[in-house]
């Protein structure tokens, strides 16, 4: 059995920034969980594990869903439940095989809250051709959940055409994005009603497989990296890439995708879109004579109309994220720092 | 020090102190009580800070400030070619 | 976004960045000192400037209220929540501002009830919603911000609510940019005034920086093409040997002012002698506190509050990065003991305090530059 490595996590006590995907999820995660639970089979943290099983490669991920409110414009927790885990193992260029969905129930819970929301599963993975094989169900005293948590294991089976992997990442290839950032995020900050704030807008969730497989058929070769921008929004994912491969990041500013609601909110809020979370979209990193038949492929396959490459991989700034505005002025996109306040300062 | 954005004023509330205004799509309810002398309406464009509209947006100097500052860059060409011609 | 992109076009902007080049003298260096923490934003957030010449500096001025505030006020406003069991409400820019014990946010991980608003009239909606609670408005913000808590304080006396205060750590503009026009280490060429404040004092306030001390101050926006344009109205200014108060802002600030804010605010607040500011030392008059006719509604009257003094750190230099001395990422603690996640000192607070600001969008770069060039033999670690 491997040692368990050295604990570097020196924060007192557990924060809400901890869960936010930024900085400070970072430093949890590889500061305590990696040091203590990595073995052999704990490779680079992606959104999924790769094992090999045999001949096969299998893609492991789990993932844990909470949300307030459990329903918002555009989705719901079961919906989100599926959808992010079916996700991760997009990322990973594999089809789902299986999913095992966990029920946290709080006393109190209406029985009709939690049917529709088993139903929003049972959808969801019907339109993926996924089953749901097991799972189980706990409940908590009333006032310990909020309404309910869910936590979703999926396996799937990697495509043998996938070539992923950080490593293989180069200056000059490009970045796509698969659609408008920031939905999710911003319809839930709106839906809790707190702001007061009205917009038409949905949340994003929805299985990006399809785009993968597209770019699978036109790109495997030049599929270098997948990531899909949740909590922490694309400038999380990004400096994580940034970090892991030693290389800059360059951004057009002009080039992402961006409902004019979301601007508008984030203007009024303080807030950086790019540090704002998505469920239905995905970044990649293609090689760049492969770029072009990718982003056309995306932009071919239904929902994927507003894709965009928005950036390059540079060796300067190396470790960083650098977005650069028409008129020439650049900025460092940083990792988020604890969650998205609203600020108005 | 202080985050304000243009807003539109789509619709006064039921409430005499408040309006609603629109930004790109997302609307909120402000306060107007300290633009109300000025006699506000409908499609008026105002600043909102912290749930307040701070100031009316006057659309005249909106059009004099990038009047002068198209002015100021063609000033500048004209000023350069001068320059460069003299220098010859 | 309407007056938004206008303001943001490429075309303009590298016109107006040349005559930025062709007003300046050959030789000149320039420092210039944005006053407000959202200039400080934008210059970074709109990489504003790769778009100036090396031998304009901007300097980052005082307006950026957290970063102000002391840290024993912070924990005055936490005292309210852990030992008088109030509702403590307070906008976002607030929540990660450490207190002796930690931030609001921290204070919330072990069970404070510390509440974000957008507006102080939603901390009266909380009161109204919460009869049998204390609601308290932890109120930061310079005189953009203290009319809409003035209102509010006006509402809340005539909706009779009788469990809401206000904690006011409102901070006037002006005694500030006096301080450091009177500080003996003061270079500053010209002032990029504050844009929103000057909706409600508007521009004659202003009038002794050009009389008293010679120095021109214009009035700007926060959009890229504002800040470059006051920037160009300022080295005019220099270049004629003017030194006068100039509203680049016109399209949003009235020369005047906003009367009825300032009416409010006369009627809620009063000057307190003297308050401290981080970074800068005590001012009098620089500050505002609930007005005896407005009393009820006073947290501090009506709370008793440790009001522990707590010194800021020696090594964080913030003092002399306020007045424009040292470049944030050359104070010892920058970037090392003192990072936006874990400020030490007040600039590393707020995104528009001086540091936070530099450390976000471009410490990296300037460090990648200074490691690219050679570099001397006795530069700093």
């Amino acid at each position: 059995m491997r040692s368990a490595g050295a604990v570097r996590f020196r924060d007192p006590q557990i924060e809400m920034a901890h869960g936010a995907g930024g900085k400070a999820s970072r430093r949890l995660v590889e500061g305590l969980i990696a040091p203590l639970l990595g073995g052999p089979l704990l490779g680079p943290l992606m959104d999924a594990a790769v094992l090999e099983l045999g001949a096969e490669r299998v893609a492991l991920t789990a993932d844990a869903f909470v949300v307030r409110p459990l329903r918002f414009p555009g989705g719901s927790i079961g919906e989100l439940a599926v959808n992010g885990t079916l996700n991760d193992l997009a990322m990973a260029a594999a089809r789902p095989a299986a999913l095992v969905v966990t029920l946290v129930l709080e006393a109190g819970l209406a029985a009709s809250v939690l049917e529709a929301e088993v139903r929003a599963i049972a959808a969801a993975a019907e339109r993926a051709g996924v089953g749901v094989v097991g799972g189980d169900t706990k409940v908590v005293e009333h006032g310990k959940a909020d309404g309910m948590y869910i936590t979703t294991t999926g396996l799937g089976i990697v495509d043998p055409r996938a070539r992923l992997s950080p490593a293989a990442v180069r200056p000059g290839d490009r970045v796509l994005l698969s659609g408008p950032i920031g939905d999710h995020g911003i319809t839930i900050l709106l839906a809790r009603g707190e702001l007061d704030f009205e917009a038409s807008l949905c949340s994003d969730t929805r299985p990006v497989l399809p785009f993968v497989e597209r770019l699978l058929d036109v790109a495997a070769d030049g599929l270098r990296w997948m990531r899909d921008p949740t909590r922490g929004g694309v400038a999380s994912a990004l400096n994580e890439l940034a970090v892991d491969t030693r290389l800059g990041v360059g951004l057009l500013e002009e080039m992402i995708p961006l409902r004019d609601q979301v601007r508008g909110a984030c203007e009024l809020l303080g807030l950086d879109p790019l540090h704002i979370a998505n469920e239905g979209q995905f970044l990649a990193v293609l090689a760049p004579e492969v770029a072009d038949a990718a982003l056309a492929a995306v932009r071919a396959t239904p929902g994927g109309e507003a894709a965009a490459l928005i950036g390059e991989i540079r060796t300067e700034p190396a470790g960083a994220v650098l977005s650069t505005a028409p008129y020439g002025g650049a900025r460092i996109v940083d990792m988020l720092v604890g969650d998205p306040l609203p600020r108005i300062c | 020090m202080c985050l304000a954005i243009p807003g539109r004023i789509v619709e006064f509330a039921a409430e005499p102190s408040f309006a609603v205004v629109d930004v790109t799509g997302v609307r909120r309810k402000v306060n107007v009580d300290l633009l109300r002398p000025d006699g506000l309406a409908v499609d008026d464009w105002v600043l909102i800070h912290v749930g307040f509209a701070m100031s009316r947006i006057s659309a005249e100097q909106a059009e004099e400030q990038l009047r002068l500052l198209t002015m100021l860059g063609e000033a500048t060409l004209a000023a350069e070619e001068v320059e460069g011609y003299q220098f010859e | 976004m309407k007056y938004v992109d206008e303001f943001r076009d490429p075309q303009l902007i590298r016109r107006t960045a040349d005559e930025i080049r062709r007003l300046m003298e050959p030789g000149r260096h320039y420092r210039f000192m944005e006053v407000c923490g959202g200039h400080t934003h934008a210059i970074y957030r709109f990489g504003l400037e790769d778009l100036l010449p090396d031998s304009i500096e901007l300097v980052h001025g005082p307006g950026c209220p957290v970063c102000v505030l002391p840290m024993g006020r912070v924990d005055d406003g936490l005292a309210l929540a852990v030992e008088h069991g109030a509702i403590v409400t307070a906008f976002g820019d607030m929540m990660r501002v450490p207190g002796r014990r930690g931030s609001p946010l921290e204070h919330i991980a072990r069970g404070a009830d510390i509440r974000m608003v957008y507006s102080p009239l939603d901390a009266l909606k909380l009161a109204c919603d919460n009869p049998d609670r204390q609601v308290v408005f932890f109120a930061i913000g310079f005189e953009t911000t203290a009319p809409s808590t003035a209102l509010t304080l006006r509402r809340a006396r005539s909706l009779g609510v009788p469990n809401l205060t206000v904690f006011s750590n409102h901070v006037t503009i002006i005694p500030a940019i006096r301080a450091i026009l009177d500080s003996p280490d003061m270079r500053i060429d010209g002032f990029i005034g504050p844009g929103h404040v000057s909706t409600v004092i508007g521009c004659r306030p202003y009038e002794f920086v050009a009389r008293d001390y010679g120095r021109p101050i214009v009035v700007s926006g926060f959009e890229p093409l504002d800040v470059l344009q006051g920037i160009v109205m300022i080295l005019r200014q220099l270049r004629e040997g003017r030194a006068e108060v100039e509203n680049q802002y016109a399209r949003v600030v009235p020369w005047e002012g906003n009367l009825p804010a300032l009416q409010a605010m006369a009627e809620t607040f009063e000057l307190r002698p003297y308050f401290e500011w981080r970074g800068l030392g005590f001012i009098s008059q620089s500050a505002l506190g609930v007005s005896a006719a407005y009393a009820d509604f006073d947290a501090e009257r009506r709370f008793e509050l440790p009001g522990v003094r707590v010194t800021d750190p020696k090594a964080a230099q913030c003092g002399e990065v306020l007045k424009g001395v040292l470049k944030p990422h050359r104070c010892k603690l920058f970037g090392r003991e003192c990072t936006p996640e874990h400020p030490v000192g007040a600039l590393m607070v707020s995104s528009e305090g001086a540091c936070a600001a530099y450390y976000n969008f471009a410490h990296r770069r300037a460090r990648l530059e200074e490691d690219a060039a050679p570099a001397p033999a006795a530069a700093a670690g």
